[in-house]
Order: C-alpha cells, then sequence, then structure tokens
C-alpha cells in the first residue's frame, strides 16, 4: 500500500503551533456560524453533509489505506430508512437519523466482514459490486418507491420540540451533526486505536508481526467509516427531504473519491475542502447536463496525475517547506519529504 | 418479503433453454471483458476501468460508421476494435505510463476518470437512450433446433467470443510472443535487459485489452441498444466476475464469465426478482469459502 501513501500522507498533520491551530478553528467555527446570513443556506447544509460522508470515506483511504468503491451503499440506504422511517411512520427526525446511521453501520458489518478478506484493488471492486447489489435491491424492494424515490419526507420537529421545517434551524441542526461526526473521526485519527490503522496503512505484515489483529482493526475502522457515511445520508434525505436512487448509485461512490481527492488523502480537513469544492462545482456545471460528468472525470485525472497530494496537503507540504527552509534544520525524515514530489 | 420466495414450478422447457441461450450471450460477454480485464491487468498492474467505456465506444464506432459513413457489420468489426485499439495506445501514451511507478489504487482512479470524460461526453450528444443496430442480413433468421429456436445472431455470438478468448489464450500461453509477454509480466527489467522492448509491449497490450473490449461492444450492438450507458451497466458485474475467477489465468477468467451468465440466466427462470443481483451473491459465497477466487493467485 505504500505508494498510496506516498501521496503526501505521512506529512504531519499541520506545520502550525497550537495556538495558531485554535485560532484557526476558531475562525472556521465562525465562518460556520455565520454561513447562512451570507451564502444559500441549502447549499452549504448539501455541502456539509458531502463533507461528512467524505470525511467518513477518508478515514478508510486515508487512515487504513483501503480504497472503498462502495460508500454510496452506506449513504443511499441510511437516507432510505430515515426517509421511510420519518414519513410513513412518523418517528421524530432525531429517531429517523438514528434507525438509518444503525442501519448503515449494520450494513458496514456485513460488507466489511467480506471484503476485508482482500487487498487493494480487489477491495475496491467488491466494495463496488456489494454496492451495486445494494443499488438493484433499492430498485426492486417496494418502500423505497423505485424511480420516484421516497418524495416530500417531512423535517418534523426535533424532540417533538424543535421545528426543522425552518432553513436556518435546520442549518444549525446540520452543522451540529457534521461537527459531532467531525469530532468522533478526529478522535479516532488521534487515539491509540488511530495509530495502529495507520501502522497498518504503513505496513501490514508488521503490524501483525507487532501482534496487532489487523483484520480486528480494519473491519471496525470500516464500520466507523459506514456508520458516519450513513449518518450523511440519513441527514441529507432530511434536508432534501427526499431518499433517491442518485444516493445509491455507484457515480456517487466515485464522486466521494473524487471529494477526497481534491481535498488530500488523509489529510483531516481535506475531504471537507474537496466536498465544498465539488458541491460548488455542480452547482454552477448544473446546467451543462453531462459535462459535469465530464469535468469530474477531468479532475480525476488531473488529480492522478499531477496533484496528488489534493489542496490541503498540497498547503501543508508547502507550509512545511517553508518552515524547514527558515530553520535551516535537516528536514526531519528527507525520504518521507521527497517522496510525495515524486 | 414472503412474496419474494421462489416458487419452484419447474418452467417449461422452452422457456428454460431461452434464458439459458440468453445466459450463454451475457456470459460471452462477461468472458471477453474479464478477458481483457485480466489481459491489461497482468501486464500493467492496472484494473482498467475504461474498459466498459472502450467496450461501449466500440458498439458506438460500428454504429457510427453504419450511419454516417455507410460501413456494414462485418467491415466494423475489424475496423471498430482497431479504433479503440489506436485510441487506447494514445491514453496509454499520453496518461497510463505516468503512473506505473504508482500504487495500483492510481490506475483505477485514473482510468475512473477517463471513463467518465468519455461516457459524459457521449451522454452528452446521444442521452440515455439506446440506439439501434440491426442485425447483419446474412445472420438473420433462426434455426429450429427441436426443442428451441435458435437465432442465428446469438449462436454467431457465442461461437465467435469463443474464438476470441481461446485465440488470446493460445496467443499468450502457446507463441512466442506470449512467452515475452508473461515473461515480462514476471520480471519486466530482466526481459528488457534480453534486449526486448518492454515498455512497447506494455503499450500494445493496452491496446489489444481495448480491442477485446471493442470487439465485445461491435457484437454487443445488435442484441443491446448501442448506449452511452451500456458500459457502466456491464463493467460493474464484470468486476464481480473477476473477484470470482481471480486474474491469475486466462482460462478461469473466461469459464468464470461463461458459468456466471448462465447462473444468472438461470436465476431469471427460478427466481426472476434476483436475477440482477445473483452474480454479487455468488462473490459474496465464493469470497467466505475460497477468498482467493477460484483461478487467482492470492492479491
Amino acid at each position: 500500500m505504500s505508494g498510496m501513501l506516498s501521496a503526501g500522507l505521512r506529512l504531519r498533520e499541520t506545520g502550525l503551533s497550537p495556538r495558531w491551530t485554535l485560532i484557526l478553528c476558531g475562525l472556521l467555527l465562525a465562518a460556520a456560524i455565520a454561513g447562512p446570513f451570507v451564502l444559500y443556506p441549502v447549499f452549504l447544509m448539501k455541502a456539509l453533509c458531502f463533507a461528512l460522508f467524505a470525511c467518513a470515506f477518508n478515514l478508510l483511504i486515508g487512515y487504513v489505506g483501503l480504497l472503498s468503491f462502495g460508500h454510496a451503499a452506506f449513504m443511499g440506504s441510511a437516507s432510505y430508512i430515515t426517509a421511510h422511517v420519518v414519513k410513513v411512520w412518523g418517528f421524530e427526525p432525531l429517531a429517523g437519523i438514528l434507525a438509518g446511521t444503525a442501519v448503515a453501520l449494520l450494513l458496514g458489518a456485513v460488507f466489511g466482514w467480506l471484503a476485508i478478506r482482500r487487498q487493494g484493488i480487489y477491495f475496491a471492486m467488491i466494495t463496488l459490486a456489494l454496492a451495486q447489489m445494494i443499488f438493484f435491491v433499492a430498485l426492486q424492494v417496494k418502500f423505497t418507491g423505485g424511480e420516484d424515490g421516497i418524495q416530500a419526507v417531512p423535517r418534523g420537529r426535533l424532540l417533538g420540540v424543535i421545528d426543522l421545517s425552518d432553513t436556518f434551524v435546520m442549518y444549525y441542526f446540520v452543522l451540529v451533526i457534521f461537527l459531532i461526526g467531525y469530532a468522533a473521526i478526529y478522535r479516532t485519527i488521534h487515539s491509540p486505536f488511530g495509530q495502529v490503522l495507520k501502522a497498518i496503512r504503513e505496513n501490514e505484515p508488521r503490524a501483525i508481526s507487532l501482534g496487532y489483529r489487523t483484520d480486528r482493526y480494519k473491519l471496525l475502522a470500516f464500520i466507523l467509516s459506514a456508520t458516519l457515511a450513513g449518518l450523511a445520508g440519513s441527514t441529507k434525505s432530511l434536508v432534501f427531504q427526499l431518499a433517491s436512487l442518485t444516493d445509491v448509485q455507484w457515480q456517487m461512490s466515485g464522486e466521494v473519491v473524487l471529494m477526497t481527492l481534491i481535498g488530500g488523502l488523509g489529510t483531516v480537513f481535506g475531504p471537507v475542502v474537496g466536498a465544498f469544492i465539488d458541491v460548488t462545482m455542480e452547482n454552477y456545471l448544473a446546467q451543462y447536463g453531462s459535462w459535469v460528468t465530464v469535468m469530474q472525470g477531468v479532475i480525476f485525472v488531473i488529480c492522478v496525475l499531477t496533484f496528488r497530494r489534493g489542496v490541503v496537503g498540497e498547503i501543508i507540504y508547502l507550509a512545511q517547506r517553508a518552515s524547514i527552509g527558515r530553520s535551516q534544520a535537516p528536514p526531519p525524515s528527507a525520504a518521507a519529504q521527497a517522496a510525495p514530489g515524486e | 418479503m414472503l412474496s419474494f420466495l421462489p416458487h419452484f414450478a419447474l418452467p417449461p422447457t422452452p422457456a428454460l433453454f431461452a434464458q439459458l441461450l440468453i445466459g450463454l450471450i451475457n456470459g460471452a460477454f462477461y468472458a471477453m471483458l474479464s478477458l481483457g480485464l485480466a489481459v491489461i491487468f497482468g501486464m500493467l498492474n492496472i484494473i482498467n476501468f475504461t474498459h466498459g467505456a472502450q467496450y461501449m465506444l466500440g458498439a458506438f464506432c460500428a454504429w457510427l460508421a453504419l450511419n454516417y459513413l455507410g460501413i456494414g457489420y462485418w467491415p466494423a468489426l475489424i475496423l471498430a476494435p482497431l479504433a479503440v485499439a489506436a485510441a487506447g495506445i494514445v491514453l496509454e501514451r499520453l496518461f497510463l505510463r505516468h503512473i506505473y511507478r504508482l500504487d495500483h489504487l492510481y490506475g483505477l482512479l485514473l482510468t475512473f476518470g477517463l471513463a467518465l470524460i468519455i461516457e459524459g461526453v457521449f451522454r452528452q450528444y446521444y442521452g440515455s437512450s439506446g440506439q439501434p443496430y440491426s442485425i447483419p442480413s446474412e445472420l438473420n433468421g433462426a434455426h429450429d433446433l427441436g426443442f428451441m429456436f435458435l437465432p442465428n445472431y446469438r449462436a454467431w455470438v457465442i461461437l465467435a467470443s469463443l474464438a476470441v478468448c481461446i485465440g488470446t489464450w493460445f496467443l499468450i500461453e502457446r507463441t512466442r510472443l506470449g512467452a515475452y509477454l508473461r515473461a515480462a509480466t514476471e520480471n519486466p527489467v530482466l526481459v528488457q535487459a534480453f534486449g526486448i522492448n518492454v515498455p512497447r509491449m506494455v503499450t500494445l497490450t493496452y491496446g489489444f485489452g481495448a480491442a477485446l473490449a471493442a470487439f465485445a461492444g461491435v457484437l454487443a450492438a445488435p442484441i443491446y441498444q448501442v448506449s452511452p450507458l451500456m458500459g457502466s451497466n456491464i463493467i460493474v458485474v464484470v468486476f464481480a466476475v473477476v473477484v470470482i475467477g481471480g486474474m491469475g489465468s486466462i482460462l478461469g477468467a473466461v469459464a468464470s464469465g461463461f458459468v456466471l451468465g448462465v447462473i444468472e440466466g438461470l436465476t431469471k427462470v427460478f427466481y426472476p426478482e434476483a436475477s440482477n443481483t445473483v452474480i454479487f451473491v455468488v462473490m459474496a459465497i465464493v469470497l467466505l469459502a475460497k477468498p482467493a477466487g477460484f483461478f487467482g493467485r492470492a492479491a
């Protein structure tokens, strides 16, 4: 797997001091809170849902080195379940989200259990095939509404009190969900568990020889990633009041790969940036029909050929190089620094 | 869910054989496409996600040639694979050769991007609906085999795909060129040291794989309609076939293609609701029982 990772993942997360990190986080949070007063709230909510989706995906590719090409299955099935539970069973929205997320968790457990038997490209193909199976199930099962999907899903009252049909209220609800998911991912990456994941990414046989049961770690990471992708899907179905086949299609699995790639594989904040870029692009190019697909393909090609660090990865890389240049100190690990430039 | 339970009444024989035939036809396409994937993977270590798009390009080349140049089916059967192979060689020289040093996953992502571009362009100009392509007049009609009618064109597809698969197997396993190819797969540096131009062999292999996909596309044009989405619809299934068969052996890819096509056809008879998903279910079972696939080397 080391090739995938030499694309900039060995860089330290940021070259920033704790104080600057805190200031930057504060600024971003302020921007997120002020966001709906400046930008169209539904656009922001869509971007936040996709950002969470991409972060969940990145947990696997960036920190365990597993490329899942089937994450649409988790997003899509969670959004169907939430839509059904809220609309047909009349549950309140939080229960709906929990139900959808729980289904994604179970699905993730089954998929992960099957897929971690193989590595590398086979893993990607297996997840893609399993997700396609979910697509066909969604197409045929009655409750999903086939081509129409589940429409006019009520947002309802959160815990029976807070009215989510108000766009601003809904936005802050989505923001809180995003922050919870993001915090979960951040904690995972920076925990001892996350360190083991990174060890597996770098050298799985070695991690095994050190006594780690890597399959368990991989499965757990897969389930976590699937669950959070489901959380994103459940939330999205409430935002758009719609669950449709778009969310389970393989194109969606490809899109989340793209977002993560643009933002930077294996960077904590990269997928968020990538998701915003992708959603913005889709918004502006929506009128041009299939050219959106072409454009996404072009970006894929450019990213793979020349821009493998992604936006955030590139910024971190440049910042580190600058700080190394200033201190005149020899680079901490010359090989690791040189590899991403290859 | 109970309404989903199969009712195991034996269907009338003609229906059974008809579905078996459809299964064989689908299997022929799975076989040709997974063969191309295996050939490309063996040499380039890349899973060619563009394969579906190249299959679609083959069908579209035939359709465009017929409608704009008046070139019929038989010349198209040769010309379309050549054209797609040429395009494939350009792709390899321009893009793929830059990423051989990187992780395999980048190859998957790059060819995925290329597939999106090709598909998007065709969808923009031809929409998502299919264009009809008629069966060549020589192959119209059907034979009565006593227990069923066998349309001539379908018989031709099965024979042609078998010929292509066996020919490819012979080329790779029984000729000098194939021996070079297999040697270069094992140890490219050493083979290069013997004075064989390995990069050119890699390029030609990719062209050959693309041509296989295009040939399958031309064969498919009269059966399925010619549509920009035909490639991406089939490629995911072919991936599952490749996971089941493993990419270690040519005959393995061909055999699992045909067998899975037949399994799919039979599912359509006994339990039609599952016919879309049965190959994925088989894949899951194979993963449990034999994680490396039936003919695969451990990956």
